[in-house]
């Protein structure tokens, strides 16, 4: 039973996450007896003979090229599901990200098959997969088997590990592909665009991020003042980076960067799954905010319940004096 | 133009969401209310016509739900639709994405739909999911967690965040589109729209009448079956401060800052 995967790449990268789910679909597929399959799609000069095959080294054993546009999710549902048909692939992984649940829910209506999103682990149990998926904000687990063929099965972001299985070069198939009406379309007319001042916050060992809760763009100067103090640098949500309040490049989780500092200290951030699946690795995670109930506080070493309007500058000022000390 | 917006009613938010371990679904009893994430696509859909680069001529809810769901389309019509469909029929309960793509993408096809709006997710099941899946049974163009819609010459350009920034993606009508919450801040509905709600036509529709195949959906239809439930992994709680004195809130959160040496 061999398993296929969507392996997300830009300008002559392979995406982390797409990578993770060529590991995780190529430990399964040994399990079950089959193999590791990869499609890539793109119209670049980037999409070369020695990349495509480069996901060997992750456990791919053939990889399908088809030239289609990129970025965009439905002609890889033609793509995926012609290979599917003509080659007998069991299940499709994903991992975490946009264009994977796009391509896995297109899969679903095109072949008639079973879904589980914001799968953590997979597993084999007598000799078919099941997905276990957090439901509910995170406060249950459940398993997920699948009837009928084939099963799909899309990671939550960062999911799945990124694994060198010490395997050679993969075979690179072309395959050509007749996109259905529907997958033209939609056009790309730009892609890819960075919004605000380019900032890094992957190498910080403290970060203070800030969300809504911060009420607007002017909240953020608490968030760069305490950042200073501290001697870390200043994250955002997406929901205040959509809202043109701070540069995307300080976004945080899903289709933003995944962190782990020393120091996660997070105000006015109610921590919604896509914020906590790139933060929840941080050594020492601190969040202030002003409802007792956010989801925050389920995965915070420190929690302070306040208004951070008045605690972030005093705080500010004893990080401080402390330092001096 | 028509308009669709797909809702869905839900546990309301101050309601502590269950499983039903016997059944292995959702509790869903309790008190409910209209999904709030399909209030901004009801509210896109507004924008829409009120930005006059398009004549939208109706604006119709559907939803696919029990019986108590006709609340949640008395919602969508006090924020702005003009009638509401109804899809309900036992037949249908137990349905997985897979099922309830399909069902709704039937629903669908009986009003023809110029473009097709719905919200990024359940605040109850938060699959992401659905949008896409109707959009490949309607074979339309589709994008999920758009941000930004500008209507021009019977197309959209949107705007939305994917895996390496913003994304400009131009679509051809008819077409399906998932908003993020980002893209409005939903506007509330006026006593008078509420009280008038009652009034606006809605129709009713079984499976059949929608010309579902019935082996296709509910718990037989389903492609994927919830074999076990189980508590999330444990982990310690932390340590929480409610912040009464700030000083004293203060000096707690720096000596606990600096026993982890973190103020070095």
């Amino acid at each position: 039973m061999s398993i296929l995967v969507y392996a997300l790449h830009y300008q002559g990268d392979f995406n982390k996450n797409s990578l993770g789910a060529v590991s995780e679909a190529a430990k399964l597929a040994k399990e079950l007896g089959g193999e590791c399959g990869a499609v890539v799609v793109g119209e670049g000069d980037d999409l070369s003979d020695d990349l495509c095959a480069s996901l060997g080294r992750y456990g791919a054993s053939k990889v399908y090229r088809a030239r289609a546009p990129e970025g965009l999710a439905q002609p890889v549902v033609d793509v995926m599901e012609k290979v599917i048909q003509e080659n007998g692939f069991r299940y499709a992984l994903f991992g975490g990200g946009l264009l994977g649940f796009e391509i896995g829910a297109g899969l679903t209506a095109r072949l008639n098959a079973g879904v589980t999103m914001e799968v953590t682990a997979v597993k084999v149990q007598d000799g078919k997969l099941v997905a276990e998926r957090p439901i509910l904000q995170d406060s249950a687990v459940v398993d997920v088997g699948y009837s009928g063929e084939p099963g799909i099965v899309i990671g939550r972001l960062n999911a799945f590990d990124a694994r060198e299985s010490g395997d050679g070069a993969a075979e690179v198939i072309d395959v050509d592909v007749e996109l259905q009406g529907h997958s033209t379309k939609a056009v790309m007319v730009e892609r890819g665009e960075q919004r605000g001042a380019d900032v890094n916050i992957e190498d910080a060992e403290i970060l203070v991020a800030g969300g809504r809760g911060l009420g607007n763009a002017e909240g953020f100067e608490l968030c760069e003042s305490l950042a200073e103090a501290l001697g870390g640098a200043v994250a955002a949500t997406r929901a205040v980076v959509d809202a043109g309040w701070y540069p995307y490049a300080a976004q945080i989780g899903q289709t933003g960067k995944t962190v782990a500092p020393k120091l996660y200290l997070a105000a006015g951030i109610s921590g919604a799954i896509q914020h906590k699946v790139g933060m929840q690795s941080s050594e020492n995670i601190v969040a202030i905010n002003k409802d007792p109930n956010a989801p925050i506080f389920e995965f915070s070493d420190l929690g302070v319940v306040g208004d951070l309007n008045k605690i972030i500058p005093k705080l500010t000022e004893a990080v401080k004096a402390k330092k001096v000390d | 133009m028509k308009i669709c917006v797909l809702v869905k009613e839900v546990p309301d938010a101050a309601v502590e969401k269950r499983m039903d371990e016997g059944a292995k679904r959702l509790d869903r009893s309790g008190e409910k209310n209209l999904n709030p994430f399909d209030t901004h696509a009801i509210e896109a859909a507004m924008q829409i016509r009120e930005g006059g680069a398009v004549d939208v001529d109706e604006i119709v809810a559907v939803t696919m739900g029990p019986e108590s769901a006709f609340r949640a389309l008395h919602k969508a019509v006090s924020l702005g639709a003009d009638r509401s469909v109804h899809l309900t029929d036992e037949a249908l309960a137990g349905s997985d994405v897979c099922a309830t793509g399909y069902a709704l993408a039937k629903a669908l096809e009986g009003e023809s739909p110029d473009l097709v709006l719905l919200g990024q997710q359940s605040d109850d099941g938060e699959c992401y999911t659905i949008g896409a899946v109707v959009a490949d049974h309607l074979k339309m163009p589709s994008l999920t967690q758009v941000i930004k819609i500008d209507v021009n010459a019977g197309k959209l350009r949107c705007e939305r965040q994917a895996e390496y920034g913003y994304d400009t993606v131009e679509v051809e009508l008819p077409a399906v589109i998932s908003v993020g919450d980002a893209i409005n801040e939903p506007r509330y509905p006026s006593l008078k729209a509420i009280m008038g709600a009652r009034k606006k036509p809605l129709d009713t529709k079984s499976a059949s009448d929608a010309g579902i195949e019935p082996d296709r959906v509910g718990e037989h239809g389903s492609r994927t079956e919830v074999l076990a439930i189980s508590p999330p992994p444990e982990k310690e709680p932390g340590e929480v401060i409610e912040d009464e004195d700030t000083n004293e809130t203060v000096e707690r959160i720096v000596s606990w800052l600096h026993e982890r040496k973190l103020l070095t």
